[in-house]
């Protein structure tokens, strides 16, 4: 992984909470604030799905949330990298048998980093922004 | 009204569900004239995972942990609840020290959950530096957190009969040093929030709530106290160990600055709880008894005095938003024949309608924020509703709001 180029335009992400129950978002924000501070690297949650660069899901997709993921999915302009964090979006997780899912989150939008744990540890998560950023090099390196 | 003497028309803002503000998904539906909302409306439902549905397919040493997941933020109080009721039907009873450790776990919730609150309402109100400097603090709870159950959310320490890890007398440094630790810094916050000139401009007289609004719409928990009403399940009908410690309702009248109901009045309420939390896991420690922490070692005996249950019960606890409420109807299988969860926020929800009405655009993001909303815990049952809509994003929102703070400090 070269960083350089990557931190030449910092990495923004933009957090959809697909139904989640709340675990893994505020995960998220301990993540972001100053204990772990990844806004050090220039990675910080955006309001916009238009200026991001990742989009983040957690929960498991409940059918009221998936057409509003995809629309926010479209949304996003290229080069982009869906990054799942928790085992609920990955999987299903605890909510495995549930009538009212849509999901994993892999089965309404692609999916390329996933971050299991319920809810995954703040080091997780930084770890696979780590492996979003590669993954958006690579995407870049090919357009 | 306009210059040429007609009314303007009315028009509406939605917003949500995404709402990075909001935290969790939730639509609402403001009728604006001019910067006052008229009339609001709003449709939860979006987060709603069929956890009842599902509860009543697994048994309750399975649901504990699913009832953990109701909502990351205050899953012992939901744990607990059910717990409750299942030891009610089943006659197990929950040894003393597991009481104990259950207290005092909930009351760590108790403190990480109003101080990521209070650092939400700040970061509403623009005020950044205040948002990062809760969540830096509010680690130092995290960190026990994890010391004493492994888990830094969804601690999966309650069981029914008991609580499945015990705290041992070499950890209670550990727990010392962080109630020592909140001591020292309870100065400092009150003053940083109570006495900041931005935070009492934009939030005083602002959504308020009134004593009998409050009693007619049965709001529960802080938002509740924050009127004046004084109710606590803690205090009404104490439950795990609270019937041997010294708690009552926090009121806001505590900072001496009489109770009006508005926004500033649940800042008081909450940042008061905290400190009243450090006082009850102070006492917990200092009466802690000796013993078992579970009413069985085996789960296989626990889940087979769950089979043969036969009854019905209900229970209510004290959960960081006020009064969870679970029932629980058991008919001699592992599966309950029902399970109903009534999580706070749906008692407090319905006073967003009374606290909007009247107040400019660009405090609807504190107002929202001042209940502590968990849509998560609360959509039971999915809404279906038709309409269409547009999304008013979070940054214009936040912008709205920034510049009224702008305004009032010039």
């Amino acid at each position: 992984m070269k960083l350089s180029k990557a931190f030449s335009r910092s990495l923004w992400a933009f957090h959809f909470n697909s139904g989640s129950c709340n675990g893994c978002d505020i995960e998220v924000v301990a993540t972001l604030t100053p204990r772990y501070d990844p806004e050090r690297f220039g990675v910080k949650l955006v309001g916009s799905p238009k200026h991001a660069d990742v989009l983040v899901v957690t929960g498991p997709v409940t059918h009221k949330m998936a057409p509003r993921l995809k629309r926010v999915y479209e949304q996003m302009a290229d080069p982009k990298v869906v990054m799942v964090v928790g085992s609920c979006g990955s999987s299903g997780g605890v909510f495995y048998d549930s009538y009212n899912l849509d999901g994993p989150v892999d089965e309404v939008i692609p999916v390329d980093v996933y971050v299991p744990g319920c809810p995954p540890r703040p080091e997780g998560v930084i770890y696979g922004v780590v492996q979003a950023i590669a993954k958006l090099e690579r995407l870049e390196s090919e357009q | 009204m306009s210059e040429d003497g007609k009314k303007k028309a009315s028009y509406n803002v939605p917003i949500g569900p995404i709402h990075p503000a909001l935290k969790e998904p939730c639509l609402f539906n403001f009728k604006m004239n001019g910067e006052v909302v008229e009339e609001a409306d709003f449709a939860p439902g979006q987060a709603h995972r069929a956890i009842e549905w599902m509860g009543m397919r697994r048994n309750p040493v399975q649901i504990v942990h699913l009832t953990d997941r109701i909502c990351g933020i205050c899953g012992v109080s939901h744990t607990l609840t059910f717990a409750r009721c299942v030891e009610q039907i089943a006659e197990i009873e929950v040894p003393e020290r597991g009481h104990y450790v259950r207290t005092i776990i909930a009351e760590y919730e108790r403190i990480q959950s109003h101080l990521l609150w209070a650092g939400v309402a700040a970061h509403e109100l623009g005020f950044d530096t205040l948002f990062h400097l809760c969540w830096r603090i509010r680690e130092e709870s995290m960190d026990v957190i994890e010391y004493l159950t492994g888990n830094r959310v969804n601690y999966a320490i309650i069981q029914v009969g008991g609580v499945r890890r015990d705290f041992t007398e070499d950890q209670f440094p550990r727990i010392e040093k962080s109630l020592k630790y909140y001591e020292d810094l309870v100065g400092k916050m009150l003053k940083l929030f109570l006495e900041d000139k931005t935070i009492s401009l934009r939030s005083k007289d602002c959504g308020v709530l009134s004593y009998d609004d409050a009693l007619q719409l049965c709001c529960v928990g802080p938002t509740t106290r924050a009127s004046g009403v004084n109710m606590d399940v803690r205090q009404d009908a104490p439950y795990a160990a609270y019937g041997d410690i010294d708690v009552t309702a926090v009121l806001p009248d505590v900072y001496g600055g009489g109770i009006n109901g508005d926004v500033y009045d649940r800042i008081v309420v909450r940042l008061f709880e905290v400190v009243q939390s450090v006082g009850i896991i102070r006492q917990c420690l200092d009466q802690m008894p000796v013993g078992e922490v579970l009413w069985e070692k085996k789960y296989p005996k626990i889940l087979a005095a769950c089979k043969k249950a036969v009854g019905e019960a209900s229970a209510s606890v004290e959960a960081p938003r006020g009064e969870c409420f679970h029932y629980v109807r058991m008919n001699g299988k592992p599966e309950p024949e029902a399970w109903k969860v009534k999580a706070s926020t749906y008692s407090n929800q319905l006073a967003w309608l009374k606290m909007v009405t009247g107040e400019q655009l660009a405090d609807l993001p504190i107002i929202v924020a001042s209940i502590d909303p968990c849509m998560s815990c609360t959509d039971r049952v999915a809404v279906v509703r038709n309409g269409k809509r547009d999304v008013l994003t979070k940054e214009e929102l936040h912008r709205l709001s920034v510049e009224k703070t702008r305004r009032l400090m010039q």
